[in-house]
Protein backbone atom coordinates (compact mmCIF):
# COMPACT_ATOMS: atom_id res chain seq x y z
CA UNK A 1 0.00 0.00 0.00
CA UNK A 2 1.25 3.73 -0.56
CA UNK A 3 0.20 6.39 1.44
CA UNK A 4 0.42 9.74 1.15
CA UNK A 5 0.30 12.54 3.67
CA UNK A 6 0.04 16.27 3.46
CA UNK A 7 2.24 16.58 0.41
CA UNK A 8 3.18 20.04 -0.56
CA UNK A 9 5.22 21.18 -3.64
CA UNK A 10 6.18 25.12 -4.57
CA UNK A 11 7.84 26.04 -7.51
CA UNK A 12 9.47 29.41 -6.93
CA UNK A 13 7.10 30.70 -4.65
CA UNK A 14 3.70 29.03 -6.69
CA UNK A 15 2.29 26.61 -4.81
CA UNK A 16 1.51 23.45 -7.03
CA UNK A 17 0.51 21.03 -4.53
CA UNK A 18 -1.10 22.17 -1.45
CA UNK A 19 -1.85 19.24 1.47
CA UNK A 20 -2.70 16.42 -0.46
CA UNK A 21 -2.59 12.87 1.34
CA UNK A 22 -4.32 9.44 0.37
CA UNK A 23 -3.94 6.10 0.35
CA UNK A 24 -3.89 3.55 -2.85
CA UNK A 25 -4.68 0.26 -1.46
CA UNK A 26 -2.41 -2.96 -4.11
CA UNK A 27 -4.86 -4.48 -6.35
CA UNK A 28 -6.40 -1.31 -7.25
CA UNK A 29 -5.93 0.80 -10.17
CA UNK A 30 -6.28 4.77 -8.08
CA UNK A 31 -6.62 7.34 -10.72
CA UNK A 32 -5.36 10.76 -10.30
CA UNK A 33 -7.60 13.09 -12.28
CA UNK A 34 -7.48 16.59 -12.93
CA UNK A 35 -7.08 19.17 -15.46
CA UNK A 36 -4.03 20.69 -16.93
CA UNK A 37 -1.63 22.45 -14.93
CA UNK A 38 -2.89 21.06 -11.63
CA UNK A 39 -0.41 19.53 -10.32
CA UNK A 40 -1.00 15.61 -11.07
CA UNK A 41 2.08 15.03 -13.01
CA UNK A 42 3.86 16.82 -10.02
CA UNK A 43 2.58 14.92 -7.48
CA UNK A 44 3.21 11.82 -9.35
CA UNK A 45 7.02 12.39 -9.24
CA UNK A 46 6.86 13.15 -6.14
CA UNK A 47 5.36 9.71 -5.14
CA UNK A 48 8.46 8.24 -7.22
CA UNK A 49 10.97 10.02 -6.04
CA UNK A 50 11.70 12.17 -8.78
CA UNK A 51 10.86 15.97 -7.17
CA UNK A 52 11.24 16.27 -3.49
CA UNK A 53 8.15 17.96 -2.10
CA UNK A 54 9.12 20.60 0.60
CA UNK A 55 6.84 18.75 3.01
CA UNK A 56 4.68 15.62 3.92
CA UNK A 57 5.20 11.55 3.33
CA UNK A 58 5.03 9.12 0.85
CA UNK A 59 5.13 5.85 2.86
CA UNK A 60 5.22 2.61 0.95
CA UNK A 61 4.15 0.38 3.18
CA UNK A 62 5.15 1.77 6.22
CA UNK A 63 8.42 3.10 5.16
CA UNK A 64 8.54 7.28 4.24
CA UNK A 65 11.05 7.19 0.98
CA UNK A 66 11.62 10.46 1.51
CA UNK A 67 13.36 10.79 5.21
CA UNK A 68 14.88 6.88 4.66
CA UNK A 69 18.57 6.37 3.88
CA UNK A 70 19.63 5.79 0.14
CA UNK A 71 19.36 1.98 0.69
CA UNK A 72 15.83 2.84 1.42
CA UNK A 73 14.91 4.32 -1.37
CA UNK A 74 17.04 2.68 -3.78
CA UNK A 75 15.47 -0.51 -2.13
CA UNK A 76 11.38 1.41 -3.11
CA UNK A 77 12.32 2.34 -6.28
CA UNK A 78 13.51 -1.04 -7.19
CA UNK A 79 9.94 -2.10 -6.09
CA UNK A 80 8.74 0.25 -8.72
CA UNK A 81 7.87 0.03 -12.03
CA UNK A 82 6.92 3.35 -13.85
CA UNK A 83 4.92 3.90 -17.36
CA UNK A 84 6.42 7.81 -18.50
CA UNK A 85 3.97 10.10 -20.86
CA UNK A 86 6.17 9.11 -23.68
CA UNK A 87 7.25 5.67 -23.04
CA UNK A 88 10.96 7.10 -22.16
CA UNK A 89 12.52 4.17 -24.56
CA UNK A 90 16.26 4.39 -25.18
CA UNK A 91 16.51 5.15 -28.10
CA UNK A 92 19.67 3.24 -28.97
CA UNK A 93 18.54 -0.25 -28.10
CA UNK A 94 16.11 -2.30 -29.54
CA UNK A 95 12.32 -2.74 -28.12
CA UNK A 96 13.68 -6.52 -26.02
CA UNK A 97 16.86 -4.25 -24.61
CA UNK A 98 14.81 -1.78 -23.25
CA UNK A 99 12.56 -4.58 -21.33
CA UNK A 100 15.60 -6.79 -21.09
CA UNK A 101 17.17 -3.28 -19.34
CA UNK A 102 16.19 -3.18 -15.55
CA UNK A 103 17.59 -6.81 -15.56
CA UNK A 104 20.74 -6.23 -16.98
CA UNK A 105 21.43 -3.57 -14.33
CA UNK A 106 19.97 -4.70 -11.36
CA UNK A 107 19.65 -8.40 -11.29
CA UNK A 108 22.67 -11.20 -11.78
CA UNK A 109 20.17 -14.02 -13.73
CA UNK A 110 22.13 -15.29 -16.76
CA UNK A 111 21.88 -13.87 -20.40
CA UNK A 112 19.20 -16.42 -21.07
CA UNK A 113 16.74 -16.10 -17.86
CA UNK A 114 16.77 -12.62 -18.93
CA UNK A 115 15.98 -13.06 -22.34
CA UNK A 116 13.42 -15.39 -21.09
CA UNK A 117 11.83 -12.89 -18.74
CA UNK A 118 11.82 -10.18 -21.16
CA UNK A 119 10.34 -12.14 -23.90
CA UNK A 120 7.76 -13.07 -21.43
CA UNK A 121 6.88 -9.17 -20.72
CA UNK A 122 6.85 -8.65 -24.62
CA UNK A 123 4.10 -11.61 -25.02
CA UNK A 124 2.08 -10.55 -21.88
CA UNK A 125 1.53 -7.04 -23.50
CA UNK A 126 1.20 -8.15 -27.47
CA UNK A 127 4.36 -7.62 -28.83
CA UNK A 128 6.20 -10.72 -28.85
CA UNK A 129 7.11 -10.07 -32.85
CA UNK A 130 8.60 -6.63 -32.16
CA UNK A 131 11.49 -7.36 -30.37
CA UNK A 132 14.05 -6.62 -32.73
CA UNK A 133 12.25 -3.21 -33.71
CA UNK A 134 13.99 -0.04 -32.86
CA UNK A 135 11.75 2.66 -30.52
CA UNK A 136 11.45 4.73 -33.75
CA UNK A 137 9.83 1.91 -35.79
CA UNK A 138 7.11 1.48 -33.49
CA UNK A 139 3.62 3.62 -33.24
CA UNK A 140 2.80 5.16 -29.89
CA UNK A 141 0.71 2.53 -28.83
CA UNK A 142 3.32 -0.04 -29.26
CA UNK A 143 5.46 2.26 -27.19
CA UNK A 144 3.41 2.22 -23.87
CA UNK A 145 2.92 -1.18 -24.37
CA UNK A 146 6.91 -1.38 -24.15
CA UNK A 147 7.01 0.94 -21.53
CA UNK A 148 4.33 -1.36 -19.46
CA UNK A 149 6.49 -4.03 -20.48
CA UNK A 150 9.51 -2.75 -18.65
CA UNK A 151 7.68 -1.32 -15.96
CA UNK A 152 6.55 -4.83 -14.86
CA UNK A 153 9.98 -6.89 -16.15
CA UNK A 154 10.99 -6.52 -12.63
CA UNK A 155 8.12 -8.03 -10.83
CA UNK A 156 7.53 -4.69 -9.17
CA UNK A 157 4.91 -4.09 -6.14
CA UNK A 158 3.94 -0.92 -7.60
CA UNK A 159 3.39 0.54 -10.76
CA UNK A 160 2.62 3.84 -12.05
CA UNK A 161 1.45 5.27 -15.70
CA UNK A 162 1.82 9.09 -16.28
CA UNK A 163 -0.77 9.96 -18.30
CA UNK A 164 -1.19 6.61 -20.53
CA UNK A 165 -3.40 6.94 -22.76
CA UNK A 166 -2.26 10.84 -24.12
CA UNK A 167 -1.43 10.73 -28.00
CA UNK A 168 -3.19 7.76 -28.74
CA UNK A 169 -7.04 6.82 -30.22
CA UNK A 170 -10.02 5.79 -28.60
CA UNK A 171 -9.45 2.48 -29.09
CA UNK A 172 -6.04 2.03 -28.68
CA UNK A 173 -6.33 3.82 -25.61
CA UNK A 174 -8.92 1.24 -23.94
CA UNK A 175 -6.77 -1.44 -24.49
CA UNK A 176 -3.90 0.31 -22.94
CA UNK A 177 -6.42 1.15 -19.80
CA UNK A 178 -7.54 -2.83 -20.04
CA UNK A 179 -4.19 -3.83 -19.99
CA UNK A 180 -3.23 -1.77 -16.71
CA UNK A 181 -6.16 -2.66 -15.04
CA UNK A 182 -5.27 -6.69 -15.58
CA UNK A 183 -2.05 -6.57 -15.09
CA UNK A 184 -3.00 -4.77 -11.42
CA UNK A 185 -5.35 -7.81 -10.59
CA UNK A 186 -3.31 -10.18 -12.08
CA UNK A 187 -0.28 -9.67 -9.88
CA UNK A 188 -2.39 -7.58 -7.14
CA UNK A 189 0.03 -4.58 -7.49
CA UNK A 190 -0.81 -1.08 -6.57
CA UNK A 191 -1.30 1.11 -9.44
CA UNK A 192 -1.09 4.78 -9.67
CA UNK A 193 -2.39 6.28 -12.92
CA UNK A 194 -2.62 10.30 -13.56
CA UNK A 195 -4.89 10.85 -16.66
CA UNK A 196 -7.66 13.17 -17.79
CA UNK A 197 -8.76 10.67 -20.04
CA UNK A 198 -13.12 10.57 -19.16
CA UNK A 199 -12.85 7.00 -21.26
CA UNK A 200 -9.71 5.85 -18.12
CA UNK A 201 -11.83 7.82 -15.71
CA UNK A 202 -15.45 5.39 -16.61
CA UNK A 203 -13.66 2.46 -17.55
CA UNK A 204 -10.96 1.92 -15.08
CA UNK A 205 -11.40 3.96 -12.01
CA UNK A 206 -11.89 1.49 -9.03
CA UNK A 207 -10.64 4.71 -6.69
CA UNK A 208 -10.05 8.30 -7.99
CA UNK A 209 -8.67 11.33 -6.83
CA UNK A 210 -9.65 14.80 -8.39
CA UNK A 211 -6.80 17.86 -7.95
CA UNK A 212 -7.66 20.82 -8.69
CA UNK A 213 -5.24 24.12 -8.44
CA UNK A 214 -3.10 21.44 -6.44
CA UNK A 215 -5.52 20.84 -4.06
CA UNK A 216 -7.65 17.11 -3.63
CA UNK A 217 -10.94 18.14 -3.93
CA UNK A 218 -12.76 15.25 -4.72
CA UNK A 219 -12.26 10.96 -4.18
CA UNK A 220 -14.57 8.26 -4.53
CA UNK A 221 -14.82 5.72 -7.61
CA UNK A 222 -16.85 5.52 -11.34
CA UNK A 223 -19.23 4.40 -9.74
CA UNK A 224 -20.49 7.70 -8.10
CA UNK A 225 -18.25 10.14 -9.93
CA UNK A 226 -21.06 11.51 -12.37
CA UNK A 227 -23.20 12.31 -9.13
CA UNK A 228 -20.81 14.54 -7.82
CA UNK A 229 -21.73 17.90 -6.45
CA UNK A 230 -18.43 19.67 -6.46
CA UNK A 231 -18.82 22.64 -8.87
CA UNK A 232 -14.93 22.32 -10.06
CA UNK A 233 -15.24 18.37 -10.34
CA UNK A 234 -18.18 18.85 -12.72
CA UNK A 235 -17.02 21.63 -14.87
CA UNK A 236 -13.94 19.18 -15.36
CA UNK A 237 -16.47 16.16 -16.22
CA UNK A 238 -19.05 17.92 -18.36
CA UNK A 239 -16.84 19.51 -20.65
CA UNK A 240 -16.46 16.25 -22.17
CA UNK A 241 -20.25 15.89 -24.80
CA UNK A 242 -20.29 12.19 -24.56
CA UNK A 243 -20.50 12.90 -20.67
CA UNK A 244 -22.40 15.66 -20.61
CA UNK A 245 -24.97 13.33 -22.95
CA UNK A 246 -25.01 10.71 -20.76
CA UNK A 247 -25.61 12.14 -17.71
CA UNK A 248 -28.52 13.89 -19.69
CA UNK A 249 -29.62 10.10 -20.42
CA UNK A 250 -29.40 8.87 -17.25
CA UNK A 251 -31.82 11.99 -16.14
CA UNK B 1 21.60 31.39 -11.76
CA UNK B 2 25.27 33.21 -11.29
CA UNK B 3 28.65 31.93 -12.50
CA UNK B 4 29.34 30.76 -8.86
CA UNK B 5 26.28 28.92 -8.47
CA UNK B 6 26.73 26.92 -11.77
CA UNK B 7 30.27 26.26 -10.83
CA UNK B 8 29.26 24.73 -7.89
CA UNK B 9 26.59 22.54 -9.45
CA UNK B 10 29.65 21.71 -11.57
CA UNK B 11 31.65 20.19 -9.00
CA UNK B 12 28.34 18.47 -7.82
CA UNK B 13 27.52 16.97 -10.82
CA UNK B 14 31.39 15.80 -11.22
CA UNK B 15 31.25 14.17 -7.70
CA UNK B 16 27.61 12.48 -8.27
CA UNK B 17 29.97 10.54 -11.23
CA UNK B 18 31.71 8.48 -8.72
CA UNK B 19 29.47 7.95 -6.17
CA UNK B 20 26.87 5.11 -5.84
CA UNK B 21 28.46 3.83 -9.19
CA UNK B 22 27.09 0.86 -11.14
CA UNK B 23 28.77 -2.54 -11.97
CA UNK B 24 31.52 -2.54 -13.54
CA UNK B 25 30.83 -4.81 -16.28
CA UNK B 26 28.19 -2.43 -17.49
CA UNK B 27 31.20 0.48 -17.78
CA UNK B 28 33.34 -1.76 -19.62
CA UNK B 29 31.04 -2.21 -22.60
CA UNK B 30 29.74 1.45 -22.47
CA UNK B 31 33.39 2.30 -21.88
CA UNK B 32 34.18 0.58 -25.61
CA UNK B 33 30.64 2.30 -27.36
CA UNK B 34 31.72 5.23 -26.54
CA UNK B 35 35.34 5.32 -27.12
CA UNK B 36 33.81 4.20 -30.94
CA UNK B 37 31.45 6.77 -31.13
CA UNK B 38 33.91 9.54 -29.92
CA UNK B 39 37.20 8.24 -31.34
CA UNK B 40 36.43 6.31 -34.54
CA UNK B 41 33.42 8.83 -35.60
CA UNK B 42 36.08 11.65 -35.06
CA UNK B 43 39.12 10.22 -37.33
CA UNK B 44 37.81 11.85 -40.45
CA UNK B 45 37.66 15.37 -39.14
CA UNK B 46 40.72 15.08 -37.24
CA UNK B 47 42.78 13.84 -40.34
CA UNK B 48 41.71 16.53 -42.49
CA UNK B 49 41.85 19.31 -39.47
CA UNK B 50 45.61 18.41 -38.43
CA UNK B 51 46.91 17.57 -42.11
CA UNK B 52 45.67 21.14 -43.57
CA UNK B 53 46.72 23.25 -40.73
CA UNK B 54 50.37 21.69 -40.66
CA UNK B 55 50.27 22.74 -44.14
CA UNK B 56 49.22 26.07 -43.92
CA UNK B 57 51.62 26.68 -41.03
CA UNK B 58 54.34 25.55 -43.56
CA UNK B 59 53.82 27.82 -46.20
CA UNK B 60 52.94 30.94 -44.01
CA UNK B 61 56.16 30.18 -42.04
CA UNK B 62 57.93 30.01 -45.58
CA UNK B 63 56.13 33.08 -46.92
CA UNK B 64 57.47 35.07 -43.33
CA UNK B 65 60.96 33.85 -43.29
CA UNK B 66 62.24 35.92 -45.90
CA UNK B 67 65.49 36.60 -44.87
CA UNK B 68 68.46 34.99 -46.29
CA UNK B 69 70.03 34.43 -42.54
CA UNK B 70 67.12 32.03 -41.21
CA UNK B 71 68.31 28.41 -42.91
CA UNK B 72 65.11 27.03 -44.33
CA UNK B 73 65.57 23.96 -41.80
CA UNK B 74 63.77 26.70 -39.44
CA UNK B 75 60.48 26.57 -41.11
CA UNK B 76 60.17 22.50 -40.21
CA UNK B 77 61.30 23.34 -36.71
CA UNK B 78 58.41 26.06 -35.97
CA UNK B 79 56.12 23.55 -38.02
CA UNK B 80 57.04 20.69 -35.33
CA UNK B 81 57.19 23.06 -32.28
CA UNK B 82 53.97 24.67 -33.05
CA UNK B 83 52.28 21.72 -33.92
CA UNK B 84 53.38 19.38 -30.28
CA UNK B 85 52.73 22.78 -28.63
CA UNK B 86 49.75 24.29 -29.64
CA UNK B 87 48.22 23.07 -32.90
CA UNK B 88 47.79 19.15 -31.88
CA UNK B 89 46.09 19.56 -28.36
CA UNK B 90 44.71 22.73 -28.51
CA UNK B 91 43.37 23.18 -31.77
CA UNK B 92 42.39 19.79 -32.20
CA UNK B 93 40.32 19.77 -28.92
CA UNK B 94 38.32 22.97 -29.98
CA UNK B 95 37.24 21.21 -33.01
CA UNK B 96 36.43 17.83 -31.03
CA UNK B 97 34.68 20.32 -28.76
CA UNK B 98 32.26 21.12 -31.24
CA UNK B 99 31.95 17.47 -32.48
CA UNK B 100 32.23 15.71 -29.54
CA UNK B 101 30.69 18.39 -27.19
CA UNK B 102 27.48 19.11 -28.96
CA UNK B 103 26.73 15.51 -29.76
CA UNK B 104 26.80 14.70 -25.72
CA UNK B 105 24.85 17.48 -24.61
CA UNK B 106 22.53 17.35 -27.07
CA UNK B 107 22.26 13.28 -27.02
CA UNK B 108 21.53 14.06 -22.76
CA UNK B 109 19.16 16.53 -23.17
CA UNK B 110 17.17 14.83 -25.39
CA UNK B 111 17.36 11.61 -23.11
CA UNK B 112 16.49 14.17 -20.25
CA UNK B 113 13.24 16.24 -21.88
CA UNK B 114 12.03 12.59 -23.20
CA UNK B 115 12.34 10.98 -19.49
CA UNK B 116 14.73 8.87 -20.43
CA UNK B 117 16.87 10.16 -17.57
CA UNK B 118 14.20 10.03 -15.44
CA UNK B 119 13.51 6.23 -16.18
CA UNK B 120 16.69 5.22 -14.85
CA UNK B 121 16.49 7.61 -11.67
CA UNK B 122 13.20 5.46 -10.97
CA UNK B 123 14.99 2.40 -11.04
CA UNK B 124 17.28 3.25 -9.05
CA UNK B 125 20.61 3.81 -11.02
CA UNK B 126 22.95 6.60 -10.62
CA UNK B 127 21.99 8.03 -14.05
CA UNK B 128 24.90 10.91 -13.98
CA UNK B 129 27.00 8.00 -13.63
CA UNK B 130 25.80 5.50 -15.61
CA UNK B 131 25.29 7.95 -18.24
CA UNK B 132 27.96 10.32 -18.10
CA UNK B 133 31.06 8.45 -16.91
CA UNK B 134 32.05 6.24 -19.87
CA UNK B 135 31.64 9.39 -22.06
CA UNK B 136 34.53 10.94 -19.55
CA UNK B 137 36.81 7.45 -19.36
CA UNK B 138 36.30 7.36 -23.05
CA UNK B 139 37.64 10.67 -23.83
CA UNK B 140 40.33 10.42 -21.49
CA UNK B 141 41.55 7.25 -23.34
CA UNK B 142 40.72 7.98 -26.93
CA UNK B 143 41.35 12.01 -27.53
CA UNK B 144 45.76 11.55 -26.59
CA UNK B 145 45.30 9.24 -29.18
CA UNK B 146 43.59 11.41 -31.64
CA UNK B 147 45.80 13.64 -31.25
CA UNK B 148 48.88 11.91 -31.53
CA UNK B 149 47.50 11.24 -35.03
CA UNK B 150 46.68 14.78 -35.20
CA UNK B 151 50.65 15.71 -34.50
CA UNK B 152 51.85 13.04 -37.10
CA UNK B 153 49.47 14.05 -39.83
CA UNK B 154 50.07 17.87 -39.51
CA UNK B 155 53.81 17.23 -39.62
CA UNK B 156 53.10 15.45 -42.59
CA UNK B 157 50.85 18.00 -44.17
CA UNK B 158 53.71 20.31 -43.48
CA UNK B 159 55.72 18.18 -45.55
CA UNK B 160 53.87 17.71 -48.59
CA UNK B 161 52.69 21.47 -48.84
CA UNK B 162 56.48 22.94 -48.21
CA UNK B 163 58.12 20.29 -50.80
CA UNK B 164 55.19 20.52 -53.51
CA UNK B 165 55.64 24.76 -53.24
CA UNK B 166 59.56 24.39 -53.31
CA UNK B 167 59.50 26.50 -49.95
CA UNK B 168 62.05 24.24 -48.69
CA UNK B 169 63.62 20.97 -49.74
CA UNK B 170 62.94 17.30 -48.11
CA UNK B 171 65.99 17.08 -47.13
CA UNK B 172 66.04 20.75 -44.64
CA UNK B 173 62.62 19.77 -43.34
CA UNK B 174 63.21 16.37 -42.41
CA UNK B 175 66.53 18.36 -40.87
CA UNK B 176 64.11 20.78 -38.87
CA UNK B 177 62.07 18.41 -38.00
CA UNK B 178 65.23 16.48 -35.90
CA UNK B 179 66.95 19.59 -34.75
CA UNK B 180 66.95 21.10 -31.17
CA UNK B 181 63.90 18.87 -30.38
CA UNK B 182 62.83 19.06 -26.90
CA UNK B 183 61.31 15.44 -25.84
CA UNK B 184 59.11 16.74 -22.56
CA UNK B 185 57.04 18.53 -25.47
CA UNK B 186 55.58 15.23 -26.50
CA UNK B 187 54.15 14.27 -22.74
CA UNK B 188 53.23 17.87 -22.42
CA UNK B 189 50.58 17.60 -25.54
CA UNK B 190 49.23 14.53 -23.86
CA UNK B 191 49.00 16.05 -20.42
CA UNK B 192 46.87 19.16 -22.06
CA UNK B 193 45.00 16.49 -24.18
CA UNK B 194 44.05 14.24 -21.29
CA UNK B 195 43.13 18.08 -19.34
CA UNK B 196 40.88 19.03 -22.71
CA UNK B 197 39.30 15.79 -22.60
CA UNK B 198 38.02 15.83 -19.31
CA UNK B 199 37.10 19.31 -19.37
CA UNK B 200 34.80 18.82 -22.68
CA UNK B 201 33.19 15.51 -21.85
CA UNK B 202 32.42 16.96 -18.39
CA UNK B 203 31.15 20.47 -19.36
CA UNK B 204 29.46 19.30 -22.12
CA UNK B 205 27.52 16.32 -20.03
CA UNK B 206 26.93 18.67 -17.58
CA UNK B 207 25.20 21.49 -20.00
CA UNK B 208 22.74 18.24 -21.53
CA UNK B 209 21.83 16.38 -18.47
CA UNK B 210 20.71 19.52 -16.41
CA UNK B 211 18.52 20.71 -19.24
CA UNK B 212 14.84 21.89 -18.93
CA UNK B 213 12.43 22.41 -21.27
CA UNK B 214 12.04 20.77 -25.16
CA UNK B 215 13.96 20.88 -28.31
CA UNK B 216 15.03 24.91 -28.24
CA UNK B 217 16.57 24.18 -24.92
CA UNK B 218 18.10 21.06 -26.20
CA UNK B 219 20.24 23.22 -29.12
CA UNK B 220 20.71 25.94 -26.40
CA UNK B 221 22.38 23.98 -24.25
CA UNK B 222 24.27 21.84 -27.43
CA UNK B 223 25.59 25.72 -28.27
CA UNK B 224 26.72 26.48 -24.59
CA UNK B 225 28.27 23.33 -23.99
CA UNK B 226 30.72 24.08 -26.89
CA UNK B 227 31.34 27.53 -26.05
CA UNK B 228 31.90 27.15 -22.54
CA UNK B 229 34.03 24.02 -23.30
CA UNK B 230 36.16 26.14 -26.01
CA UNK B 231 36.57 28.92 -23.05
CA UNK B 232 37.46 26.37 -20.53
CA UNK B 233 40.42 24.28 -23.00
CA UNK B 234 41.92 27.63 -23.93
CA UNK B 235 42.11 29.04 -20.17
CA UNK B 236 43.23 25.70 -19.02
CA UNK B 237 45.92 25.80 -21.77
CA UNK B 238 47.22 29.23 -20.66
CA UNK B 239 47.85 27.34 -16.68
CA UNK B 240 48.79 24.55 -17.99
CA UNK B 241 51.32 26.81 -19.95
CA UNK B 242 52.39 28.35 -17.37
CA UNK B 243 52.48 25.23 -14.69
CA UNK B 244 54.52 22.85 -16.81
CA UNK B 245 56.89 25.06 -19.31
Amino acid sequence: MIEIKDIRKEFNGRVVLDGISGKFEPGNTSLIIGGSGTGKSVLLKCIVGLIKPESGQVLYNGRDFWSGDADTKRDIRREMGVLFQGGALFDSKTVLENVKFPLDMLTDQSEEEKTERAEFCLKRVGLDNAAKRMPSEISGGMKKRVGIARAIVMNPKYLFCDEPNSGLDPLTSVKIDELIQEITDEYQITTIVITHDMNSVLGIGEDIKFLHKGVKLWEGTNENILDTTVPELEEFLYSSQLIRRMKQSKK
Amino acid sequence: MNLLTRLGRYFIFISLLFTRREKVSVYVKQILEEAVAIGIDSIFIVSIVSTFIGAVTCVQTAYNLVSPFIPDYVISLIVRDMTLLELAPTITCIVLAGKVGSNIASGLGTMRISEQIDALEVMGLNSASYLVLPKIIAAVLVFPMLITMAGFLSIWGGYVAGTLTGAITPEDYIYGIRADFIPFNVPFALIKTVVFAFLITSISAFRGYYTEGGALEVGRASTTAVTNSCIAVLVADYLLAQLLL
